[in-house]
C-alpha cells in the first residue's frame, strides 16, 4: 500500500520508512512560526517550562512575524511587541520582522511564502490556524497552540497524529469569473466545516496545477474551515521557481504514492462550477451568487491572507477600473510586498493603488486588518449591524468586530461586483 | 485529572468557535499576569450570541460580568466545538472561569488539542447529543474511570467515548509532564 505526500513527510520527520494514519509520532520540525497574539504566551510558557535563560532549540528556525495588532493604540496590543522584541533581541532572532522597521511584513502566512520558509518537503508549525496554508508548497504545515509552540520551541520535535488524507481532484479549465476561493468554498459546502476533522485535504488535478501560487494558498488556506488538519498540494516546476527565486536552503520534492489510499475522493469539473459565497455565519453555508444575488450590503471588504494577496487585488481592480464603489470599501493588503506592488503594477495606465482610490475605495496598512475583528479602533472593523461581503475566510458571529454584523465570504471577483452594485452581485454580470 | 468532575452545566449549540469563546479584542490581556489572566475568567464565552448563551433559554453569560469566575463547571455542547482559530487562549479562559470539563458531541482537533496538551480542561465525547437533554444549571456528575456523566435530577446515566491516547497526557497533567515521563524531553 502507498503512501500520500502527508505520510512519507511525516515519516521522514520521525525517522521512519513508513507511517499509517492513526499512528501517533514525534517529528522534527523545520520551521516555527508565530504571531504578536499567540508568541507572547508562548514565550511565557516556554520560559516557564525550559527556564528564564533557556535557549530556543534552534534559532535560525524560529519565525516570528507581527501581523495581527499592529495598527492599534491598545496599550496591552503595544505591549505584546515589546515582548516579542525584546525576546528576539534575547536570542538574537534573524528571522524577527519588527513592527515600525523596513523589515516589517504583514501577515504571517503570505510573508512565510514571500520570504522564502515555504519549502517542500519541511514541515512547519504555526501558532496560527491558518499555517495550513503553506502546504501550498508541498510541505507539511498546520496550526498549534501555545503549549504545543513552546514545546517545539524548546526541544524541535511535537508529537503528531497521521492524518487520514481527503482528495480532490479539479479537472478542467478555470472560467475567468472563477477565483480559488470559489472552489474551495465549494469543498467546504460540500463536506460541510467539519468534514475534514482530523483529516489532510489533498489538492490534485489539471486545474490546480494551472493556478498561480498565490492562488494555490487560497485553496490550502482554507483547509482549517473544513476542520483539516492540512491542506497540501505537490510542488510542481511552478513551485519550485518560486522556492528558488526566494531561498537557498534545500527542500524536496515528494508525491503521493499512486496506489496511496484515500478515505474520501471527489472530482470536479471546474469548467461547469459557479462563483459561490459562504453565507453568515458559517464557512460552509454555500450559496451559489445567483442565488443571493440583490442581498443588499453595508460594506465590502478585501484583505487577509487568503484574499489579499496581490492577485486577489488584481481581479477585483479589474472590476473597479473606472467605477466607483457604492458601499464602503476596505482594502487591506496581506504584506508590505503586496502594498508596494499595488503601488507599481498598473492597470489601464494607473497603479491598482489609485484604480481603488479613484473607485472610491479607504486603502489600509498590510495587516491582519479586521479579518479578526480585533481592538476597537482597528480598521475596517464592524461595531453594529453591518451586512458585509468580505474575500477574508471565516464569518463566525462576530469574527469582523460585531456580534450582529453578517458577513458573506466571496471571492476578490464578487466582492468587487458587489461593491460596485451595494449588494450581492455576479461577477459574470460586470466581467467584459 | 479528577476521577469525579462535578457541577452545574452550561449548555451550548452547535459550532461553537474560538471567537466566541474569547473574543478577539480580549486577546491582548497576559496569560500569567494575577490581576490581568482573570479577565480571560469574566470574557470567556462573552462571543456567544445572547439568545444561544446558556440553552434552552439563553440569555445567561457564562460568567456574570461583574465577575471574574462562574458558577457553571461543566459545559455541555453540540458538533464540532472550538471550531475555528488556533487561539489557546479559549480553553484557558474556560479554566479561568472555572469550567473543568466540556462534554461535546465533538471538537475541532486544535481546541482538542490544546486542551489537552495544555492541561487546561478534560475534552470529553458524549456517545449522544446532551444539549437537549440538559439544560443550563442542572447538576450532572463524571465519573471519568467509568466514562459516564450522570443527570443527577432524572438519575439518567449517558456513556461518554473513552479518552484514548490522550488520556495519557492528561493525566500526567500536560504535554511537557508527559513528554518528561515518556522520555521524549528531558
Ligand atoms: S489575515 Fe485573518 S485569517 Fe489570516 S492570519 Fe490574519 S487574522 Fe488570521
Amino acid at each position: 500500500m502507498g503512501q500520500t505526500i502527508t505520510q512519507k513527510i511525516l515519516a521522514q520527520h520521525a525517522g521512519r520508512d513508513r507511517v499509517a494514519p492513526g499512528d501517533n509520532i514525534w517529528v522534527d520540525v523545520d520551521t516555527l512560526m508565530t504571531h504578536d497574539v499567540c508568541g507572547p504566551p508562548t514565550i511565557g510558557i516556554f520560559q516557564r517550562e525550559f527556564g528564564e535563560d533557556a535557549n530556543v532549540w534552534d534559532p535560525d528556525k524560529l519565525v516570528i512575524l507581527p501581523d495581527h495588532y499592529i495598527f492599534t493604540e491598545d496599550p496591552h496590543a503595544r505591549r505584546n511587541i515589546d515582548i516579542l522584541r525584546d525576546f528576539a533581541a534575547k536570542h538574537q532572532l534573524k528571522h524577527y520582522f519588527d513592527v515600525g522597521t523596513a523589515r516589517y511584513k504583514g501577515v504571517c502566512h503570505v510573508a512565510l511564502a514571500e520570504e522564502g520558509f515555504n519549502r517542500p518537503g519541511t514541515v512547519l508549525f504555526g501558532t496560527d490556524s491558518h499555517s495550513c496554508t503553506s502546504g501550498a508548497f508541498g510541505m507539511f504545515s498546520t496550526g498549534v497552540g501555545n503549549t504545543d509552540a513552546a514545546l517545539i520551541m524548546g526541544t524541535g520535535k511535537i508529537w503528531v497524529k497521521v492524518p487520514e488524507t481527503m482528495r480532490f481532484v479539479f479537472e478542467g479549465t478555470l472560467p475567468p469569473w472563477l477565483m480559488a476561493k470559489d472552489l474551495i468554498l465549494s469543498v467546504i459546502g460540500d463536506i460541510g466545516f467539519e468534514g475534514g476533522t482530523y483529516r489532510a485535504l489533498e489538492f490534485d488535478g489539471e486545474a490546480v496545477f494551472d493556478l498561480s501560487m498565490e492562488e494555490r494558498m487560497t485553496l490550502t488556506n482554507m483547509a482549517i474551515e473544513a476542520g483539516g488538519k492540512n491542506g497540501i498540494i505537490a510542488a510542481d516546476q511552478k513551485t519550485v521557481d518560486y522556492v528558488e527565486a526566494r531561498t537557498d536552503m534545500p527542500y524536496e520534492l515528494v508525491t503521493s504514492d499512486a496506489d496511496a489510499r484515500y478515505i474520501f475522493e471527489k472530482v470536479y469539473d471546474v469548467s461547469t462550477m459557479e462563483p459561490v459565497v459562504a453565507k453568515p455565519h458559517r464557512p460552509d453555508n454555500k450559496a451559489s451568487v445567483s442565488e443571493v444575488a440583490g442581498i443588499k450590503l453595508d460594506r465590502a471588504y478585501i484583505g487577509s491572507c487568503t484574499g489579499g494577496k496581490f492577485e486577489d487585488f488584481l481581479a477585483a481592480a479589474r472590476i473597479l477600473e473606472g467605477n466607483r464603489v457604492q458601499v464602503d470599501t476596505f482594502v487591506v493588503p496581506a504584506s508590505t510586498e503586496v502594498s508596494k506592488q499595488l503601488r507599481e503594477q498598473t492597470l489601464g495606465g494607473k497603479t491598482l493603488w489609485q484604480v481603488f482610490v479613484d473607485a472610491g475605495c479607504k486603502m489600509g496598512h498590510a495587516s491582519c486588518g479586521a479579518c479578526l475583528g480585533g481592538p476597537v479602533d482597528t480598521f475596517g472593523r464592524t461595531h453594529g449591524t453591518e451586512v458585509v461581503i468580505s474575500t477574508t475566510n471565516r464569518n463566525f458571529p462576530g469574527r469582523m468586530g460585531s456580534k450582529q454584523s453578517a458577513v458573506y465570504l466571496a471571492s476578490p471577483l464578487t466582492v468587487a461586483a458587489s461593491a460596485l452594485h451595494g449588494e450581492i452581485t455576479d461577477p459574470r454580470t460586470v466581467l467584459v | 485529572m479528577k476521577d469525579r468532575i462535578e457541577g452545574k452545566a452550561y449548555v451550548l449549540g452547535d459550532s461553537i468557535d474560538t471567537d466566541q469563546i474569547i473574543p478577539a479584542a480580549h486577546l491582548v490581556y497576559s496569560m500569567t499576569e494575577p490581576e490581568e489572566r482573570r479577565m480571560y475568567g469574566r470574557y470567556a464565552c462573552s462571543g456567544v450570541p445572547n439568545d444561544q448563551a446558556g440553552l434552552p433559554e439563553g440569555g445567561m453569560p457564562l460568567t456574570d460580568p461583574e465577575a471574574w469566575t462562574s458558577d457553571f463547571r461543566i459545559v455541555i455542547a453540540g458538533s464540532n466545538f472550538g471550531c475555528g482559530s488556533s487561539r489557546e487562549h479559549a480553553p484557558f479562559a474556560l479554566q479561568e472561569a472555572g469550567i473543568e470539563a466540556v462534554v461535546a458531541t465533538s471538537y475541532a482537533r486544535i481546541f482538542y488539542r490544546n486542551a489537552v496538551d495544555g492541561g487546561f480542561l478534560v475534552p470529553f465525547e458524549s456517545r449522544e447529543r446532551l444539549i437537549d437533554q440538559i439544560r443550563t444549571g442542572d447538576d450532572v456528575v463524571i465519573d471519568v474511570p467509568a466514562g459516564t456523566l450522570t443527570h443527577v435530577s432524572s438519575g439518567e446515566v449517558f456513556l461518554l467515548n473513552p479518552l484514548g491516547d490522550v488520556a495519557d497526557i492528561l493525566r500526567a497533567g500536560n504535554v511537557f509532564e508527559y513528554a518528561r515521563q515518556a522520555g521524549f524531553i528531558s
